[in-house]
């Protein structure tokens, strides 16, 4: 960003969801990515799975930065050709997930304390062994991580997460393909007359 | 012999329709009447398909595929339609890469086509197999790889779609050999384009019109900032009236040159590092910039937050991201801007800037372009200045990169939009002779020259094949001061003049140091007149100021390619300049 940037822009680093709708076809993930990384933008998860419509994914990504960063990022998202839609969603009212699986350190005299951590943060225990025992959690970034915080005395031996997955509240979709730009719809110029 | 000629006219006459078939027909269907096409085994029935269409397209074989990629960005600049290239896979397709990021970065529509191993051996590390879409994910507008020969009728659509409308730029397809050869039964030619995720900005609101008309009116010192845009949408006719009618001067980006007629009293010529000291001082001091299809390149803006600092900026542009990338706008204006001065030139007024009138007129005449007049050595700036005056205007100009480019664009009249091909974004030398060969290929009888430098020259000099073998009358001026100017340049006022493998002669001539005398060599090296006459081609030394003229009315006149070897001084600089990161305080004039 340029030194402009520092000067005149919001200066507050604030976290930002960003949801896109991808055609679901080879490489889009690869082309999101590679766009990220050349273009220098640090982001802090990112989540891909199939939606309702089976050729369209949806990209989930969690970056922080201020108004100008995040203009950009979503531009350069938007110019990408497979990339249909994109909503700054954490500028709607909506609901956050992310998904981990946790192995803890869990020998006989430890086991009842974990449970009821477990049960507090409504998560399940998903696998046991003699030694350990693997709890599957979802919520929120912040409740996820004061779970592993808490847990950290015990000893984790391994933590897989999926990322940040969002939706926006409400009965409709606000986005989906057929969601109208916020722009007019364009006049194709120049188009070959086939 | 007729046996021969009886099996060429059979596999003429192929039919059912291959996959290559449907490619070639495609094409055909979008008004290419010319390819650049090199061929090798992933490539070839590609090949074999472009000699059923023989009527409809010339193909034209380069003798590198970089020289093939530059010559459709020639092509396409030119004319404004999308220039098409052809390579096999692995290796012929890598020497597209960099004709990709050039054209990406200098919008310029191109249609990349690329042969590759077969479907059955992707991944495999097969012979001359390259992932050619992964490699060019982050230089190309769009990019495919086809898998089912059925797609290949909507794919070829979409790519001529997405190169030529909203931001040009270049697409790329590569097509699998097996997917060439498949046989399609009863091909649809006229697919429905599956783009859901590609739009074009609507033309101007009233609203962002009125906001611009106000800053117009409240303004005292207003100027356009001129960019590629105008010249990609073909608005220079646009940019033209809205100037004239409102008396607002126009300074212009090296990829803008010819948007407005070098000599209109309104130019203030190019802007930037090295743009006039007049136009720099104007931006800089202006109230207002409106700035028409640009993207506040470092080359334009030096230091970022001093640029235009003192006014209010209008960005008109149809890339969304171009706005507020590197500057912030006060008026964003995400359309075309050809859209945008159609919309604006009818409600626009004049008003009284008389004061800044005078105010440009006085900087003009303090700091005009200049060089110096000497009888004893051939100043490359004197030589285009020549060249100008021979042709007024009426020529395809295409350059390297380096010195010879800037001068060009300095002391060049411009007359025409789309007169004036260079390398801008990229900066890739060897640009200059193949990008004239595309140029020359759209317009055979027009005068197109190639300014260049010994060293770009160098770089895609096996092209003079293609100029003799094809019957491309382009003509090269060659000014050549034996070193790789630019960075002599730089070498002199940033690096005390210390000689870092900028001299091109024989390691052990003197100059290789920095120890030269600083007279011309007795003998240049290359010898570029041995060159051409290995490939066919007239070519002429001059080393005397007075011949120059002379050799360069032969070199209009010849009718076919010509070289012109004209020897310089590198102690020669590009000036004015604005060192990189520097401000109008830094301009060096002298």
């Amino acid at each position: 960003m340029s030194e402009e940037t520092r000067s005149r822009a919001t200066m507050m680093r604030q976290r930002h969801v960003l949801s896109a709708l991808v055609t679901n076809q080879p490489g889009v993930l690869a082309h999101v990515s590679g766009m990220f990384a050349s273009r220098g933008f640090n982001i802090d998860s990112l989540a891909v799975g199939e939606t309702e419509t089976p050729n369209l994914s949806r990209i989930t990504v969690v970056a922080q930065g201020d108004d100008r960063h995040l203009e950009q990022l979503r531009k350069q998202l938007e110019k990408i050709v497979t990339v249909v839609k994109v909503l700054d969603i954490s500028r709607e009212d909506y609901v956050e997930r992310d998904l981990m699986l946790i192995k803890i350190d869990a020998p006989a005299s430890s086991r009842a304390e974990i449970q009821s951590l477990v049960q507090i943060f409504r998560g399940r225990v998903v696998d046991v062994g003699p030694d350990q025992i693997m709890i599957e959690i979802s919520g929120q970034e912040k409740k996820i991580e004061a779970f592993i915080e808490l847990v950290r005395p015990y000893g984790i031996s391994e933590l897989a997460r999926t990322g940040r997955i969002a939706l926006v509240r409400g009965g409709r979709a606000p986005v989906d393909a057929s969601t109208p730009d916020e722009e007019e719809t364009a006049v194709v110029t120049g188009h070959s007359s086939l | 012999m007729p046996i021969t000629e009886e099996r060429a006219a059979a596999a003429v006459a192929q039919k059912p329709f291959t996959g290559a078939d449907v490619v070639v027909e495609m094409l055909a269907r979008h008004g290419v009447d010319v390819v650049f096409a090199y061929p090798g085994g992933a490539s070839m029935p590609l090949h074999q398909a472009l000699t059923r269409r023989r009527d409809r397209i010339r193909t034209i074989l380069p003798r590198h595929e970089q020289g093939g990629i530059f010559a459709a960005e020639g092509y396409a600049r030119v004319t404004g339609k999308p220039g098409v290239v052809m390579a096999t896979s692995g290796p012929g397709a890598l020497n597209l890469v960099t004709g990709l990021a050039d054209a990406k970065l200098d919008s310029l529509p191109i249609v990349a086509i690329t042969g590759q191993v077969p479907t059955g051996v992707i991944g495999t590390d097969a012979f001359q197999e390259t992932p050619m879409v992964e490699v060019c994910r982050a230089i190309t507008k769009h990019h495919y790889l086809v898998q089912n020969a059925r797609d290949l009728a909507r794919v070829v659509k979409e790519a001529f779609h997405i190169a030529s409308t909203g931001r040009p730029g270049p697409v790329l397809i590569d097509i699998p050999k097996d997917v060439q050869n498949t046989i399609v039964r009863d091909p649809d030619f006229d697919p429905a384009l599956d783009l859901p995720g590609y739009r074009l900005p609507p033309p101007p609101t009233a609203e962002v019109i009125n906001e611009v008309l106000a800053a117009i009116k409240a303004s005292e010192r207003p100027i356009i900032y001129c960019g590629g845009g105008v010249v990609a949408s073909n608005a220079a006719h646009e940019l033209r009236e809205f100037a004239a009618k409102t008396g607002i001067p126009v300074a212009m980006t090296l990829q803008g040159l010819g948007s407005l007629p070098s000599e209109h009293y309104l130019s203030l010529g190019m802007l930037g590092m090295h743009g006039t000291v007049y136009s720099n001082y104007a931006v800089n001091d202006a109230d207002l910039l409106l700035a028409l299809g640009v993207r506040f390149d470092d080359r334009v803006t030096g230091k970022l937050s001093e640029f235009a600092k003192h006014g209010r900026i209008v960005h008109v542009d149809i890339d969304a991201s171009e706005i507020n990338k590197n500057k912030s706008a006060h008026i964003a204006v995400h359309t075309d801007v050809k859209s945008f001065l159609t919309a604006i030139t009818p409600r626009v007024e004049s008003a009284d800037w008389r004061a800044w009138h005078q105010k440009l007129d006085a900087w003009r005449a303090a700091d005009p372009m200049t060089y110096d007049h000497r009888d004893d050595a051939i100043l490359p700036q004197y030589v285009i200045e020549q060249f100008s005056k021979l042709t007024n205007g009426e020529f395809l100009m295409t350059t390297g990169v380096g010195q010879h480019q800037m001068w060009a664009a300095q002391w060049t009249n411009f007359v025409h939009p789309r007169s004036w091909v260079t390398s801008g974004g990229l900066g890739s030398m060897g640009f200059g002779l193949p990008a004239a060969m595309g140029a020359q290929a759209a317009f055979p009888n027009a005068l197109v020259v190639d300014i260049d430098g010994d060293g770009s020259f160098v770089m895609n000099i096996q092209e003079l094949a293609t100029l003799h073998c094809e019957n491309l009358p382009v003509k090269v001026i060659v000014l050549n001061n034996q070193h790789l100017g630019m960075v002599v340049q730089w070498e002199d006022r940033f690096h005390a003049g210390n000689r870092a493998h900028t001299y091109l002669g024989p390691v052990d001539h003197p100059e290789a140091v920095g120890q030269g005398g600083g007279e011309l060599p007795e003998v240049s090296y290359p010898d570029f007149v041995a060159i051409a006459r290995g490939f066919g081609i007239a070519a002429r030394q001059v080393r005397r100021k007075e011949d120059v003229v002379d050799a360069l009315r032969e070199l209009i006149a010849y009718p076919g390619p010509f070289i012109l070897d004209v020897m310089v001084p590198y102690q020669e600089h590009v000036l004015p300049m604005i060192p990189a990161g520097g401000t109008v305080r830094d301009i060096i004039k002298s």
